[in-house]
């Protein structure tokens, strides 16, 4: 089949040198694919692993054992395996990541946060702050605060610069932690639009939804990530 | 994928019984930017001064665009220094001249690469003080007379006057008060996203690894005990050393 992200025998033991060398299994052999056009919501209890399954999906931490195929330009290549030169190539093209808190960087305004992505791709700098606005207005960012570094921001506002970032480039395959927690109502079906609206062009995303509203609202189908029982 | 600028293979040098590099390999290609992290003493420091000429090692290579580096004539290495490399040092004193106008500071560097024309000279000088965000009225006061912070974002312009290619940085932020670094670190990290620049940084700051570098490299001892991409070295060290370094910050 045509997947967008397909993960084989994916497993992950996280291994704490401080703690005297305790080992902890999160993930073990997870065989997980997503198609174009497809949203995949992670379930299972808190702490089975969803979002270490999201993290080693994004390449932010390392697969211990087993492949993650992903689609980028044309080609399945093996996440996993790759040079970090590639995983930022992938990064800038096909894969986004909408993490569940965003990361402020001192006197850097809303806009410029939330066009980055767009930048790093080389759209001139009119367009892609065009493009930021329209997705910060479109989550009802007031337009006073787009210039604003973000670091004063409430928790809800944040998260909508965070969502406005993760949707303004169009990623291939886009990973959502939680991307409607701290958002009201009316903000929450601005972002279910979003991402009925990203499936509509092809992407295919992966999401965590506590908010089980939401998820059937966005979701096509449910993964479940199980704990894995105490080796010792 | 293009291939690197500058390629480093293991390097070696030792002071007496220490070793300060142990086997270390490196490559940086075009844009860049790296991080070489870890405490005082690990010999990140020396690594920058080998690879950049200053120092020689015991054994290993470094070739920088397939010239190489520790074979080539000072008078080659110098030229390289002024016009496709540059050296931001963590002592702005080491990099500027300190009884030169802010100005002459900029302008000197421009000269070194065959700038004449003293308008332009003078034009480019004003731009460049503009960017790092330094009044342009004072160009023709000594650095001495600028604060700390200030002499460092001179220094910058000085060295990025030329364009260069591959810029080393050791500590750019080391002695100055937080505020001061927060403003730079960001100066930096525009200029460096903006001109395209390759970046070999030396920092034990690692909130400051996290906002600039792409990658990393974490050193202890004289060997690179662990590398990669920032954030999975940072959000997911594999050597024990690492996970004490990212443990040991605290989150502001």
């Amino acid at each position: 089949m045509n997947h967008s992200l397909v993960t084989e025998g994916l497993s992950k033991v996280f291994r704490l040198f401080l703690q005297g060398d305790v080992r902890i299994p999160v993930l073990d052999n997870v065989d997980f694919s997503v198609a174009p056009g497809e949203c995949v919501a992670l379930t299972g209890p808190s702490g089975a692993g969803k979002s270490t399954l999201m993290r080693c999906l994004y390449g932010n931490y390392g697969a211990g054992a087993g492949r993650i195929l992903i689609r980028h330009r044309g080609a399945m290549v093996d996440l996993a395996a790759a040079d970090p030169r590639l995983v930022r190539e992938i990064r800038q093209e096909t894969l986004g990541y909408v993490s569940q808190f965003l990361r402020v960087i001192p006197r850097i305004g809303a806009r410029d946060i939330v066009a980055e992505p767009l930048r790093a791709r080389g759209v001139p700098a009119e367009a892609a702050q065009a493009r930021a606005s329209e997705l910060l207005t479109r989550l009802n960012l007031p337009a006073r605060l787009h210039n604003l570094p973000p670091a004063t921001f409430s928790g809800g506002e944040q998260q909508r610069i965070n969502l406005a970032r993760g949707f303004a480039a169009d990623y291939p395959v886009l990973l959502l932690d939680e991307p409607t927690a701290s958002l009201d109502p009316v903000n929450r079906q601005v972002v279910v639009a979003l991402m009925a609206e990203a499936k509509a062009r092809g992407a295919a995303l992966i999401g965590i939804f506590h908010d089980t509203e939401i998820r059937d609202q966005v979701a096509d189908r449910l993964f479940e990530v199980l704990p894995i029982q105490d080796a010792a | 994928m293009n291939a690197p600028l500058l390629t480093a293979r293991d390097l070696t040098l030792r002071f007496g019984r220490i070793a300060a590099l142990d086997g270390v390999d490196l490559e940086i290609h075009p844009g860049e930017v790296v991080a070489i992290v870890g405490e005082s003493g690990s010999g990140k420091t020396t690594l920058l001064r080998v690879l950049s000429g200053l120092m020689r090692p015991d054994g290993g290579e470094v070739s920088y665009l397939g010239q190489d580096v520790l074979g080539m004539s000072e008078a080659a290495r110098r030229r390289l220094m002024r016009t496709e490399w540059g050296f931001v040092h963590q002592n702005p004193r080491d990099g500027l001249r300190m009884a030169v106008s802010a100005g002459g500071n900029i302008g000197e560097r421009l000269m070194a690469t065959g700038a004449r024309h003293y308008g332009n000279i003078r034009e480019q000088a004003s731009h460049w003080l503009t960017r790092v965000e330094i009044d342009p009225a004072r160009m023709d006061e000594v650095p001495a007379k600028f604060s700390g912070g200030m002499q460092q974002r001179l220094q910058i312009a000085r060295t990025l006057v030329t364009l260069p290619k591959l810029v080393f940085m050791d500590e750019p932020t080391g002695g100055l008060d937080v505020s001061v670094q927060a403003r730079l670190l960001d100066l930096i990290r525009a200029l460096v996203a903006d001109l395209g620049l390759a970046v070999l940084i030396v920092t034990h700051d690692i909130a400051a690894a996290r906002l600039l570098a792409h990658r990393m490299l974490v050193m202890r001892h004289g060997v690179v005990v662990e590398s990669g991409l920032t954030d999975r070295v940072l959000d997911d060290p594999q050597h024990p050393y690492t996970q004490l370094l990212v443990s040991s910050v605290l989150a502001a």
